[in-house]
């Protein structure tokens, strides 16, 4: 069933046609053209369509209304709001640094970039797929880090930098525990790749398959990588009534478009690689041996899947960040050295034990 | 809590400088300035009285003199007490500060220093709270303003 | 603070690292100016700046008329409007010797306490906002719109009413009065566990309050830290049990004292004053005597000559208006010792040695309004 869905059809189909024409090198080159025009282009509508379901989900759970005017349901509020920050002043700082101030937010958009391309969307719709695939999805999302310190510094100002400071903290030290809980799955399913942790999750999701190790393990990495991605009860780097807007608070207009872009599209390959590894990115549910139910289930394409599943996870996150008060730096980093380090390190020696003993479905 | 009469012996009896007014709607001591902070501190800490705490404190510019006035409660007994304090220097006023008796009255007295002008002696930090250095004391009852205040 | 550390605080030539929080931010309420010296994270010392708002309104009084008065003194603690108009109502009346009759004593205790649940519903909206969990703005700003929607119907202002009037009120309430209070004790009492359910027990939060910015009883005398802020410190203040005015005698409500006096302790005082305030409401609407609205009074007032001082509870603290008169139909000097200038200054005390995220959490919790300070 799953052939019907499989893109590997369509991407050989241009491969075969490109390369009637085309030398070997010309079309390697014009692949990764194609594939680079697609993921810029998904890319900005992603952004896009992410802002706006943000403001909608906090509307809901304000008990307003959200955006409603601006085109249908105000689904062009986003494009409004990207023509005002196109058109804004660009107001430079005397003192800055400014090849380091003018660098800070593409670094940060081609660390996200990078990160996003080795996401596997559907069977065959997989751009990046390395045998080391989730190690390389940790090293370039922590280069965000860089474009974050860079911008606080080269502001010129305290509130950027304290901004920064505690931003750089806070990253470095939840990287442990998303690299840890990852890794419990990589014990389980024996390899780093992505499309193969996706094709052993083939008889059951990774969640159900590892029971209680891989749920703790899940609920680790949801808030380790909600602290990531400064966002929810760990956005202390942008409190608008502490410090303004932290390390971007100098920044106004295409740049300060980058870094909020950057934001959401961070939440969005967290929670693409959530799905992947632990809900079976683009796996149907299949329960067991109810054959009907199965079926039924496999007639949704893959894609559909993978999409329910990431934005699932997507509208946890927003869930938490409405709802909860902000931790304070000191209590940001006490939870994450103090419990769930511990915690992680436990579970993944639980985890090779019950792999060991083959306690697991 | 101790009535009016009470209050004027034990007050006559600490400080007898001490004048009493009469026919008040709270019980008022006036004092001189240099028995002020003698008072207070007596005020403070005999325990049939034990005054506590500084309601209020501020100043009245009566044309020819200033009064200072405070305000005291005692949160134990939940009597009133009213302590005012004549100063006739209109150039240079001056009396001592409290502030080391009652931390609130630091910022009382730059408040009275900002709008009436009177310097306190040992005060802490005694530099103005509301207005710029050059403007004035504008709650002296002879300060004019051409800008912003219209005269009848 | 002693006159060194002033003297050290150049900027630019010391040691310490001073950063600027106000007057424009959205977390001071109002045009507040912190300088604040930080050592990393942590506060060294606070110094507040203010007078960014200072209208004169203690010199505009002495060339206006008591009826007059009634309208600056809204101006002051905007949130507590009611309370501020009552402060000098009583005193003009009680300087006259003037008794008012009681349906206006119920009608302004009722008044009252719809004020201090606003001003309380605001302060939590504002509280959860700062410390980031942007939706209690939501929650606290729907349920304070019927309390408005009362205040607009009976008088036609929202927030500054300026209803009394040396004798009584300006008219009377108009018939709906009493039957709409009802409907909002009994809306309001099914919303007020949410409250507590968003955030009073939530982990997060009680991380963020508890041990905070600590204030003994001894400080919060010393520093005259009255209202609900003083009361988390176990001092028992509230002039509407200690000093009753207007019908206060007449109502059961408990004091509500919290002995920790942090952060934690002055949030739970206001929230069971919320409880506190609905059960006063309940045994006064329905009890309301009939009535004039004022007594008789003489077109101009004149107060005789002497000194006269009156003490209101507002929802933030003790009001205090001190009037001296010379027999005119204006004040010859009048003072108001608002309870938010006594509520800040001692904020150096506590929030010091905390966090600048402390800082924040602490001025929510002391609840600022900043004309007051300034007037």
């Amino acid at each position: 069933m799953q052939n019907l869905y499989d893109f590997s059809i369509l991407t050989g189909a241009i491969h075969e046609s490109l390369s009637r024409s085309m030398s070997p090198g010309w079309v390697t080159f014009t692949e990764l053209v194609i594939i680079g025009l697609v993921f810029l282009l998904f890319f900005a509508l992603l952004g896009l369509f992410l802002v706006y379901l943000e403001r909608k989900v906090c509307a809901i759970i304000q008990n307003r209304v959200g955006p409603n005017r601006v085109g249908k349901w105000g689904l062009l509020q986003t494009i409004a709001d990207l023509i005002k920050l196109l058109i804004k002043e660009l107001i430079p700082i005397r003192k800055s640094d400014k090849f380091l101030f003018n660098l800070a937010p593409f670094i940060v958009i081609i660390a996200s970039l990078m990160a996003m391309a080795a996401l596997p969307f559907a069977k065959g719709l997989h751009a990046i797929d390395f045998n080391i695939g989730i190690f390389y999805v940790m090293a370039v999302s922590s280069l965000g880090v860089v474009g974050i310190l860079l911008a606080g510094w080269s502001s010129n100002s305290k509130y950027s930098l304290i901004g920064a400071m505690r931003s750089g903290a806070q990253i470095v030290s939840y990287e442990l525990s998303v690299g840890l809980s990852l890794l419990a799955i990589v014990v389980f399913s024996g390899s780093m790749q992505l499309s193969t942790i996706i094709e052993s999750q083939s008889n059951g999701w990774w969640i159900f398959k590892g029971h209680i190790p891989a749920i703790v393990s899940f609920i680790i990495f949801l808030i380790a990588s909600t602290a990531e991605i400064n966002r929810g009860p760990f956005d202390l780097a942008e409190a608008e009534s502490e410090l303004t807007a932290g390390f971007h608070t100098e920044y106004s207009g295409i740049k300060f478009a980058f870094f909020f872009l950057a934001e959401y599209i961070n939440m969005f390959i967290v929670s693409g690689i959530a799905a992947t590894v632990f809900l079976g990115g683009w796996m149907p549910l299949h329960i067991g041996n109810w054959e009907g139910f199965n079926h039924i289930m496999d007639f949704i394409p893959p894609i559909v899947w993978f999409f329910v599943k990431t934005f699932f996870i997507i509208y946890v996150i927003m869930w938490f960040k409405w709802t909860f008060p902000r931790l304070r730096i000191d209590q940001l980093l006490t939870l994450e050295w103090k419990y769930l380090l511990p915690v992680s390190l436990v579970n993944i020696v639980l985890i090779a034990f019950l792999v060991l003993m083959g306690w697991h479905f | 809590m101790l009535n009016r009469d009470e209050l004027k012996e034990i007050i006559i009896s600490l400080v007898p400088e001490a004048e009493f007014a009469e026919g008040t709607q709270l019980p008022e001591v006036i004092v001189p300035v240099a028995k002020l902070l003698e008072l207070a501190e007596k005020l403070k800490t005999n325990p049939k009285t034990l005054f506590d705490y500084m309601i209020n404190h501020t100043a009245v510019d009566f044309n020819t003199h200033f009064m200072t006035v405070y305000h005291f409660e005692s949160t134990t007994h939940k009597h009133l007490l009213v302590v005012k304090s004549k100063i006739e220097d209109r150039e240079n006023p001056e009396t001592e500060s409290l502030a080391a008796l009652y931390p609130t009255c630091e910022f009382f007295e730059r408040e009275v220093f900002d709008l009436f002008g009177i310097r306190y002696k040992n005060h802490p930090n005694l530099k103005r709270l509301f207005l710029e250095d050059d403007y004035g004391h504008p709650l002296r009852k002879d300060f004019r303003d051409e800008v912003n205040m219209i005269e009848r | 603070m002693t006159e060194e550390i002033i003297k050290d605080v150049i900027i630019g030539e010391s040691e310490d690292y001073i950063i600027n929080i106000g007057p424009q931010h959205p977390s001071t309420h109002g045009v507040l100016r912190f300088e604040v010296c930080l050592q990393g994270e942590t506060v060294k010392y606070i110094i507040p700046h203010v007078g960014y708002i200072h209208r004169g309104i203690e010199k505009m009084c002495e060339s206006l008329t008591y009826p007059q008065i009634i309208h600056l003194t809204d101006r002051m603690d905007y949130l507590s409007a009611h309370m501020n108009n009552e402060a000098v109502c009583l005193c003009v009346e009680n300087a006259l010797q003037v008794e008012v009759p009681e349906r206006v004593k119920y009608i302004r205790t009722i008044l009252d306490e719809l004020n201090r649940l606003a001003s309380h519903q605001l302060w939590w909206a504002a509280f959860g906002m700062d410390l980031g969990a942007l939706t209690t703005f939501f929650y606290g700003l729907r349920d304070r719109e019927m309390i408005l929607d009362i205040f607009e119907e009976s008088f036609g202002s929202r927030l500054l009413h300026s209803f009394n009037t040396p004798g009584g009120l300006m008219h009377d309430v108009h018939p709906n009065f009493q039957k709409k209070i009802k409907e909002f004790i009994k809306y309001f009492r099914k919303k007020l566990p949410e409250y507590d359910q968003l955030l009073t027990g939530n982990v997060i939060f009680k991380q963020r309050a508890v041990g905070i910015g600590p204030m003994s009883k001894e400080t919060a005398i010393a520093y005259g830290v009255t209202g609900p802020s003083g009361r988390g410190s176990g001092w028992a203040c509230d002039l509407r049990k200690h000093a009753p005015y207007s019908a206060y005698d007449k109502v059961q409500f408990t004091e509500c004292l919290e002995t920790e006096g942090d952060t934690y302790a002055r949030y739970k005082v206001r929230m069971r004053e919320m409880w506190e305030s609905l059960s006063i409401l309940e045994q006064l609407v329905d009890n309301i005597p009939e009535g004039d609205y004022t007594a008789k009074m003489k077109p101009i007032i004149k107060l005789p000559a002497g000194e006269f001082f009156q003490r209101v509870e507002t929802a933030r603290g003790e009001l205090a208006v001190y009037i001296v008169s010379d027999g005119n139909k204006t004040p010859y000097r009048i003072r108001f010792r608002t309870p938010n200038f006594s509520n800040l200054f001692v904020i150096n005390t506590i929030a010091s040695n905390f966090k600048i995220a402390d800082l924040v959490a602490v001025s929510g919790s002391l609840d600022l309004v900043i004309p007051d300070i300034d007037r």
